[in-house]
């Protein structure tokens, strides 16, 4: 991508990719979900994890942030190993993670929802609030009294405040209007232009791909398509024999 | 609507006004601003990071022998000693926080027992230090602050406490009003959310704990010094479950339960045991239950909930 944004972590070669993920298999407890799992992002793209219910895209955030077992294999990144690190030291290094069911605190106003774990940074709260006017609002609301629309936007902006340097942002356009859509892309859009790196699980591929740089498709667990986003659109063809005909292309492994 | 800042004066105003109010009832108003202390430690765990326990009375047990021993071996001087009791029980919560805090629920709440029995125990055994079953005995309190000599008519005793109560309320407020009880609140209500913002869940509920262990001891320690005496049930298992009631009673997890639940419970059982010195046990039962089932989430939920409904009948 070529709008990059000066990061302090830049010095080495400009493709180091700020997340890495080779070999990984991860899941809960013995469970396993993710089989095999490389994935490199370079620092400023969006990746688009696409799949339909149940093929471990959550599973793969929360292997990336830390609320997964991950089996075997590495994640890096800023090519730190992460393996050891727990949940909340790898938010602190920089990844934000909006949960798909949001997870807003009920009894924490908006702001306090905002500011319990913020850092200073570029996301103060102005900013925030300039991000999502809504939310400038309802400040002193608690988080049980807000839409499904605000709740989203109250997570975006949560994780934000931790002043991130790659967000993994899960389904978040489920469930909202078409109007607090349009909202959610503009500021995808200006999250974009700051630099901040993205990786974005959807089902609605078609939205997906148009917002991101790369897009991998997962099936049972596996990567089953790695494409460029906008070859994937220009040949929607492609992502329609994995997203809807896996039964037939993955039948012979259930015994497994 | 009514700030918290007139709420919190009204609380203070109230502890000052009590002499002039009830000028007969003063060892029963220090007997009441002590449990208060003592349930509004409790508070920090149970209301504010969801951690339900009892074993309260070990660190309140703990500053009472503390600051009791301390009186009768090495300075008499009170305020010395409150800060010898809460220091004592802060350790203890240390101690205690960073074993109890593995486990969770029932699992917590059976820990925080043991705690208690195993600290009465110790209480018991080493009777050549804390009197054993016979109790703490042979205190003899200095003035406070060498000025301020404990009288009989319990003037200074109230006041002592009074005092101490409001700096300790300010210090919770200062707390659940902060970032880090915030955040004691995100723990309580999704803990794992919380590591994914950034929050190191372990380090925060034992500060949290070590904090409450601390103001309980400080309120150990001050029964200790205004009864001069220290008996082995202040580090008892029923001790423990009546700070619980008290907290309940008041609401817990809100910022003026813990001094609504106390002083009621202690004006109930004062109150009962005259009118019926054989069953007043059995009318405090009532009593609690009512108030359990009219109101849940304790009285102070019931007095905002009911303001609440005002409003809006004017509005």
């Amino acid at each position: 991508m070529a709008e990059t944004f000066p990061l302090p972590s830049t010095q080495r070669a400009a493709e180091a990719p700020i997340l890495e993920l080779a070999g990984v298999t991860a899941g809960y407890g013995a469970t396993v979900v993710l089989e095999d799992i490389g994935v490199a992002l370079p620092a400023g793209s969006a990746l688009a994890v696409l799949g339909r219910n149940g093929t471990g895209k959550t599973t793969l955030m929360r292997t990336i942030v830390g609320q997964a077992d991950l089996h075997r294999g590495h994640v890096r990144f800023d090519g730190l190993d992460m393996a050891s690190e727990p949940c909340w030291r790898r938010t602190r290094l920089g990844v934000g993670y909006v949960p798909q069911d949001r997870d807003i605190f009920p009894s924490l106003t908006v702001l306090e929802n905002m500011t319990v774990g913020a850092r200073p940074g570029r996301w103060d709260t102005d900013r925030l609030f300039g991000l999502f006017p809504p939310l400038a609002n309802r400040r002193r609301h608690f988080g049980n009294q807000l839409s499904g629309g605000e709740q989203q936007m109250l997570a975006i902006a949560r994780a934000l405040a931790l002043q991130p340097r790659l967000l993994l942002l899960d389904e978040p356009f489920e469930g909202l209007a078409p109007a607090l859509v349009e909202t959610l892309l503009r500021v995808f859009a200006e999250l974009r232009r700051s630099g901040l790196s993205i990786v974005l699980a959807e089902q609605h591929a078609r939205l997906a791909l148009g917002m991101t740089d790369e897009a991998i498709a997962l099936v049972r667990g596996r990567i089953a398509l790695e494409a460029a986003s906008h070859a994937l659109l220009d040949a929607p063809g492609r992502l329609d024999d994995v997203l809807t005909v896996q039964q037939t292309v993955t039948t012979p492994k259930l015994q497994e | 609507m009514i700030s918290t800042r007139a709420l919190d004066g009204l609380v203070l105003a109230a502890l000052a006004a009590f002499p002039m109010v009830a000028p007969g009832y003063l060892d029963l108003g220090t007997r009441m601003a002590i449990l208060a202390l003592c349930a509004l430690s409790l508070d920090l765990l149970v209301g504010y990071c969801g951690l339900v326990t009892l074993g309260h009375a070990a660190f309140f047990g703990v500053g009472a022998y503390a600051a009791g021993i301390f009186a009768v071996r090495a300075w008499a001087e009170p305020l010395a000693g409150l800060v010898v009791g809460g220091l004592a029980a802060a350790l203890l919560g240390l101690v205690a926080g960073s074993v109890l805090l593995r486990s969770r629920r029932l699992t917590l709440i059976m820990l925080s027992l043991a705690t208690v029995l195993v600290v009465q125990e110790a209480a018991n055994r080493a009777a050549w230090l804390t009197g054993g079953a016979d109790g703490l005995q042979g205190i003899v309190m200095g003035p406070v602050a060498g000025a301020f000599p404990f009288d009989l008519s319990g003037r200074v005793s109230y006041t002592y406490a009074a005092l101490v109560l409001a700096v300790s309320f300010l210090v919770f407020c200062a707390v659940i009003d902060s970032t880090f009880g915030r955040s004691l609140v995100g723990i309580r209500e999704n803990e794992g959310r919380m590591h994914a913002i950034g929050a190191p869940v372990d380090v925060r509920l034992r500060a949290a704990f070590v904090i409450s262990a601390a103001l309980a001891g400080v309120a150990g320690a001050l029964q200790a010094q205004v009864a001069e005496f220290v008996a082995l049930n202040a580090v008892g298992v029923e001790f423990s479950g009546e700070i619980l009631i008290m907290l309940i009673l008041g609401g817990a997890g809100r910022r003026y339960g813990a001094l609504v639940g106390a002083p009621l419970y202690v004006f109930m059982q004062d109150y009962l045991a005259r009118e019926d010195p054989t069953y007043w046990h059995l009318w405090l039962g009532l009593m609690l239950l009512a108030i359990v089932f009219l109101a849940p989430g304790g009285l102070t939920a019931w007095t905002s909930g009911l303001a609440r409904r005002m409003r809006r009948a004017h509005a």
